[in-house]
């Protein structure tokens, strides 16, 4: 079997993010001087193109190239998250690499081909295709989290990363051949079928569903496999940051979900348990280990740990109940945990001190004396973040609960109250830093805010989305339903 | 006789394996894996994958070892102790993983009497090249072409990473961000 110009019709989106990456990459050593902004015009314009294209594929699931890559509903959902990230991560980036002055073209060429590994991830239906569009995003991310290379810490996080994916990537790669070995495919409806012809009890089964765990807890930074992410997120340029925490997260949520839900539904009874563990233990060592942190970028990544943790609680609801509104609630929170994370980094990266980033805790002491729009916003993310209704992180929370009670777990949703309780103190206490305290710094090098009019869009939307979303969210909640119809 | 020789391979890469990580020296280290790579080669001959064989001596053993061993004297690398300190820790995790890793695979012998599962061409009489070339540019032709994207990346991060003066003329062409205050 072979493909047909149908076929590439309906990865066009895919092949435009890629072109445009590659012309990135060319016109970035003849360009010079201002006339590079063009470099971002051009990203932004192909994304809108690309939006544009997705929200008209969100039909009936069409298997293209052999069975590898499934366009549905489900891939259209992630697909319009990551374009609006992306695009938001190539304004904020606009700002911030000037004030660094990071001044690599190639910059966006990665944004645009790590975005194209997720587009990969999210549609692909088959795991060798799955895997391949993971190391294309993590390669990106791998460089773009070195690129202040003048710094140290930034060409750790980098190096850690690379050695811990690349040991997650052979983990997973391990259980992807040890489930072809079984199954006979890597086709993930081909494993669903055979493995309802071989029931459960296969030993090579269950112990490749382990190690597909591992190698995607790596992705999704669960706890016992979140060591890389505070030093990571903490060393990388915060724009890179804000994508890292938000895209490739939610990249690695569709991926994920597809291959538990879909290829190994039938193993539900197994990895249900394994998830419970995990999910409990990401949200206590999330939220304890945040509550200490005095560098704002280690707090959030904390966060980010913890913010897993609550969407793994929809995951283990949803292996439990018939209908498929648990894994819905998942795709709802990681949408909406979007906006207030890149919100929150997106104000980190611009608080300035000098010529260096303002990223502990201390430094946005009083901020709402100085800046009392920036300080707002910030308040507005970390209450949204903390889940304190009328935000969209309470709306968040509210269906994943909702949806752990209707499977019977009302008391992990209760264990998910106490630590949505336990982590209002640490995001509450940046609130509390901005508003009741004074200025200590009046010096030339007290921290400040830079605004900028991309970083002012970026904002916009940010807090947009919180609101509206945190007020209504029902347009979401109606596509996020739609879109997890297909994985039943 | 398969058996015989699957054990020989599989117990010789197994060896090399640990030796890779175990000897101090690199330049041994590196010839431990080069002499792994050949085995693998090896089980790949008895599984009737001539050209999987030959691609894994020429690439790995031919290419991406002595690209190794260039770095490994280039930077003069004699021994190196620092990571060694932490073989009571690994020791705790690895042994008790093998031994679930056994008891899982070989528990009742059920994985080791897994029917293999039906081959999309039959290894003895197809043309080992000619199948491999034909799935890998029709049935395969997507994942085929996300790789090349991989190998794109891992180059130019390459050079991003390491080359010395990039991006000091825009530095110079560019002083402030227009739209900053």
């Amino acid at each position: 079997m072979t493909f047909s110009m149908g076929d590439l019709f309906l990865i066009l989106p895919e092949l435009l993010i890629i072109t445009a990456a590659c012309v990135v990459l060319v016109l970035d050593p003849v360009l010079r001087g201002p006339r590079k902004d063009g470099l971002v015009w051009l990203s932004l314009g192909t994304l809108a193109m690309c939006m544009g294209l997705t929200a008209s594929q969100v039909s009936g699931p069409t298997a293209i190239f052999s069975g590898l890559v499934i366009i549905d509903a489900y891939g259209a959902f992630w697909k319009l998250l990551l374009y609006f990230v992306t695009g938001l991560t190539i304004l904020l980036s606009y700002s911030y690499l000037k004030e660094e002055r990071l001044y690599f073209g190639e910059y966006y060429g990665f944004i645009l081909l790590a975005l194209a590994g997720m587009m990969v991830m999210v549609s692909a239906a088959d795991l060798l295709t799955i895997y391949l569009g993971t190391e294309l995003m993590s390669l990106s991310l791998y460089v773009m989290a070195g690129l202040k290379r003048a710094e140290p810490r930034s060409l750790e996080a980098s190096a850690k990363y690379f050695v811990l994916g690349a040991f997650s990537s052979g983990i997973l790669l391990y259980g992807i051949s040890l489930l072809y070995g079984a199954t006979g495919s890597t086709r993930l409806p081909e494993i669903a079928t055979a493995i309802a012809s071989q029931g459960l009890s296969d030993s090579l089964l269950l112990f490749s569903t382990i190690l597909l765990t591992v190698g995607f807890g790596f992705k999704l930074a669960v706890v016992p496999f979140h060591m890389w992410t505070p030093d990571v997120y903490q060393g990388a340029p915060t724009s890179v940051t804000a994508f890292m925490a938000v895209a490739s997260k939610a990249a690695s949520f569709g991926a994920f979900l597809r291959v538990f839900i879909e290829g190994l539904g039938g193993l539900k009874a197994n990895w249900s348990a394994i998830f419970l563990l995990l999910c409990i233990a990401t949200l206590v060592i999330g939220n304890i280990v945040a509550l200490v942190q005095t560098n704002v970028k280690r707090m959030l990544a904390y966060s980010s740990i913890a913010h897993a943790g609550y969407a793994l609680i929809g995951v283990v609801a949803a292996s439990r109940i018939e209908s498929s509104s648990g894994i819905a609630s998942v795709l709802l929170y990681l949408a909406l945990y979007t906006f207030m994370t890149f919100g929150a980094f997106a104000i980190v990266a611009m608080l300035r001190k000098g010529d260096i980033e303002g990223e502990e805790i201390e430094d946005f002491t009083g901020l709402s004396k100085r800046h009392p729009l920036a300080a707002l916003l910030m308040m507005i993310f970390m209450v949204s973040l903390a889940g304190i209704p009328p935000t969209a992180g309470f709306v968040g929370k509210l269906y994943i609960f909702k949806s752990a009670v209707e499977a019977g777990m009302t008391w992990l949703a209760a264990l998910g109250l106490i630590f949505a309780a336990i982590s209002a103190y640490f995001y509450l206490r940046l609130v509390m830093v901005m508003y009741m305290r004074e200025p200590i710094d009046h010096s030339d090098t007290a921290p400040h805010v830079v605004m900028s009019p991309t970083l002012s869009i970026v904002l916009a939307c940010a807090v947009a989305g919180v609101v509206i979303f945190g007020v209504y969210p029902n347009p979401l909640v109606s596509f996020a339903m739609q879109a997890v119809l297909i994985l039943k | 006789m398969a058996h015989v020789f699957f054990g020989y391979f599989a117990g010789m890469i197994a060896i090399t394996s640990i030796l890779v990580v175990a000897l101090r020296n690199p330049v041994y280290s590196a010839l431990s894996l080069l002499v792994m790579f050949f085995h693998v080669a090896g089980l790949y001959v008895t599984l009737h994958a001539e050209f999987l064989a030959a691609v894994q001596v020429i690439v790995y053993a031919g290419a991406i070892l002595v690209l190794y061993l260039f770095v490994v004297m280039l930077l003069n690398v004699k021994r190196d102790d620092r990571y060694h300190s932490q073989w009571r820790i690994a020791a705790f995790v690895c042994i008790p993983l093998s031994i679930e890793f056994l008891v899982l695979l070989s528990g009742n012998m059920e994985a080791a009497n897994h029917q293999p599962v039906s081959l999309l061409v039959e290894p003895h009489a197809a043309d080992n090249t000619l199948a491999i070339g034909q799935t890998l540019f029709s049935t395969y032709l997507f994942p085929f072409e996300v790789a090349s994207l991989i190998l794109l990346v891992a180059m130019i991060g390459a050079i991003v990473l390491a080359k010395r003066d990039i991006g000091e003329n825009e530095t110079k062409d560019m002083t402030r961000a227009p739209g900053a205050q």
